[in-house]
């Protein structure tokens, strides 16, 4: 029997495809973003919707990757070699900021990745000699695999959700590894996680460094998207937005980032009779939702589901495919 | 000499401000279990509801009465009864992520509905300086230090020396116990969020002739809060004071001493190695984990 989220699911697999050959360049551009940061916010989901942990530190690993590309291609480097670099340091930070930090939880947890993610900020904004400061990088150039060049909007936007796609693929496979059934119990009972042999500190710690390695590789395909960084896009704000985009899909449902990262995207511009209103109205639409329904828009699908069919929908949500 | 005097000074009248906040911020969440994400907003806010009443034609003192009201009305009772009550039985997550919504929100509003650029605020005091033990040092600063001082030692005075504040503590301590020996804790919970709304308006009233009235002030006060609020012990509101006053002494003498392009790295580096160290702040006392 087919599922109704499976046909969801294939639904929107073909209209990622289908739909970027009837936009604009500007259309596509949206939906590259788009793809952009769901990667990020996948990463960031493991760390908030699996382990349970609220980070905002996002936005600056998604700023490491994206400068560890910009400069790495510019001084010769292949595409290819940076962009693993990229989720390769994001994944050492990670681990060396989560080593001391996961030793407080909850909210002060917050305040540790707030703080570091400006004193990121403030790194790349002071150190001219390396980021080039408030000035930022300019002219980051779009990769060529085996002769096919993703200089074009429609090219760089399946670069874009191929990469989405194979690292979707690899948490899907993840999250039900024995690893993966580790971090969804550290979340449903971190109590009992530990009482069953699970290193929760381990493990939290690893959600923790992989979710920001995922962080850099969204930054190592945002730089040569936007080809110009500057310390201001990777400031508070991303992380914030990047949190808002987890939680508003529905932080950990697999497919909360996507949904998440969809609004953030789209709402700026179906709200355009709102003008400067939209981020005002994002803002009152969180609260809210937070008010009504805090687990997120696939939350909400979930309970409609539910209600209507009373039954859930077990595909939606990740830990749910092996019952 | 004269100027560590000077620096020293100006660096305790930003450490006071932001103790008033930080004092706020650590008496809701005291009380309500509420990190206020947005309570640099709370600060950067009543500074429009001062200016909008001076430009409705009202004197200096009189919009600042009503700016302190609305504060009061708006930051205290509508939060608590429109945000936090709603969302309490959730847990902290959720309330977090409405307070960091809510701080996008007022910033935008802020920025919507009066105006993006930043607008010059009135001082309590004429900008002169004047001479104290042989070094020169700015009145405002002082005035700023006066008045500051004046509202802590009030609210240390409600808080320790009245059977209202002892109420509050017993119902910030515990709750359940309090609720036995007969006090009312709906309204001590009601009743920090409105001295939390006369604070902030107190602290913007303070700080906007400085740094002017404009819709981002309230990102570098915020952090500021969560700091001072940190390093002093998130749960003891002495703690706070202290915290918010070695934070803005801190923070002026690194930036003249040390760097001023890294100024805004030193209270969180302060902050990083206080959660490490002492999780429970300088002042604090370890509370009992939860794993």
């Amino acid at each position: 029997m087919i599922r109704p989220a499976t046909i969801v699911l294939v639904a929107a697999a073909a209209i990622a495809v289908v739909a970027p050959f009837f936009l604009k360049p500007f259309g596509i551009y949206l939906i590259s973003m788009w793809a952009v940061l769901t990667v990020a916010a996948i990463g960031l989901n493991l760390t908030i919707g699996y382990a349970g942990q609220v980070s905002l530190a996002q936005g600056a690993f998604v700023g490491i990757g994206a400068y560890t590309v910009a400069l790495m291609t510019q001084a010769g480097w292949p595409y290819p070699l940076a962009f693993v670099a990229a989720g390769a340091l994001c994944f050492a930070v990670g681990w060396i900021l989560g080593y001391p930090a996961l030793r407080v939880q909850h909210h002060y947890l917050a305040f540790v990745t707030l703080a570091f993610t400006s004193l990121v900020f403030l790194v790349l904004r002071n150190e001219e000699w390396l980021t080039g400061g408030t000035h930022g990088i300019n002219g980051i150039a779009r990769p060529v695999f085996f002769g096919w060049s993703t200089g074009k909007p429609l090219d760089f936007y399946f670069f874009s959700v191929g990469t989405l796609t194979v690292l979707s693929g690899a948490m899907w496979r993840m999250l039900r590894s024995p690893w993966g059934r580790a971090f969804v119990a550290l979340r449903e009972n971190p109590v009992r996680a530990l009482s069953l042999g699970v290193d929760t500190r381990r493990y939290t710690l690893m959600a923790f460094a992989i979710g920001s390695s995922l962080g850099g590789l969204a930054g190592a395909l945002y730089a040569p998207l936007v080809q110009f960084i500057e310390p201001g896009s990777f400031a508070l704000g991303l992380s914030f937005n990047l949190l808002l985009m987890v939680i508003v899909g529905g932080s950990g449902y697999f497919f909360g980032p996507f949904v998440g990262a969809l609004v953030a995207v789209l709402l700026p511009e179906w709200t355009r009779i709102a003008q400067g209103y939209y981020l005002l109205i994002y803002a009152a639409l969180v609260m809210l939702m937070m008010a009504v329904c805090p687990s997120g828009l696939l939350g909400l699908a979930a309970r409609a589901a539910k209600a209507l069919a009373r039954r859930q929908l077990p595909a939606l949500r990740a830990e749910g495919a092996g019952r | 000499m004269t100027s560590f005097v000077q620096l020293l000074v100006s660096g305790l009248a930003t450490g006071a401000i932001y103790a008033l906040i930080a004092v706020g911020f650590t008496l809701v969440w005291k009380t309500s279990q509420t990190i206020n994400f947005a309570q640099g907003e709370f600060v950067m806010l009543p500074a429009f509801f001062v200016l909008a009443a001076m430009d409705a034609g009202a004197p200096f003192w009189l919009a600042a009465a009503i700016g302190i009201a609305l504060s009061v009305v708006i930051l205290g009772l509508l939060f608590k009864v429109a945000i936090v009550d709603p969302m309490l039985k959730y847990g902290v997550l959720p309330l977090v992520i409405s307070t960091i919504a809510l701080s996008l929100f007022l910033k935008e509003g802020a920025k919507d509905f009066y105006s993006a650029l930043g607008q010059p605020f009135p001082a309590l005091v004429p900008a002169t300086d004047i001479r104290v033990l042989g070094t020169v040092v700015s009145a405002q600063s002082l005035a700023v230090l006066a008045v500051a001082l004046v509202t802590i030692a009030a609210l240390h005075v409600l808080l320790n020396k009245t059977r209202l504040g002892r109420a509050m503590q017993a119902t910030a301590q515990n709750p359940t116990l309090a609720r036995i020996l007969g006090i009312p804790v709906q309204r001590m919970i009601l009743l920090t969020f409105l001295i939390n709304g006369a604070l902030v308006a107190i602290a913007s009233i303070l700080v906007s002739p400085i740094y002017l009235a404009k819709f981002t002030n309230g990102e570098t006060l915020g952090m500021a809060a969560f700091i001072a609020a940190i390093i002093g012990g998130f749960n003891e509101v002495r703690g706070a004071i202290f915290g918010g006053i070695i934070l803005g002494v801190l923070d002026n003498l690194s930036a003249a001493y040390i760097s001023s392009q890294y100024r805004g790295a030193f209270p969180l580096l302060i902050l990083v190695a206080v959660i490490l160290v002492r999780p429970h702040g300088l002042l604090g006392r370890a509370e009992e984990r939860t794993i």
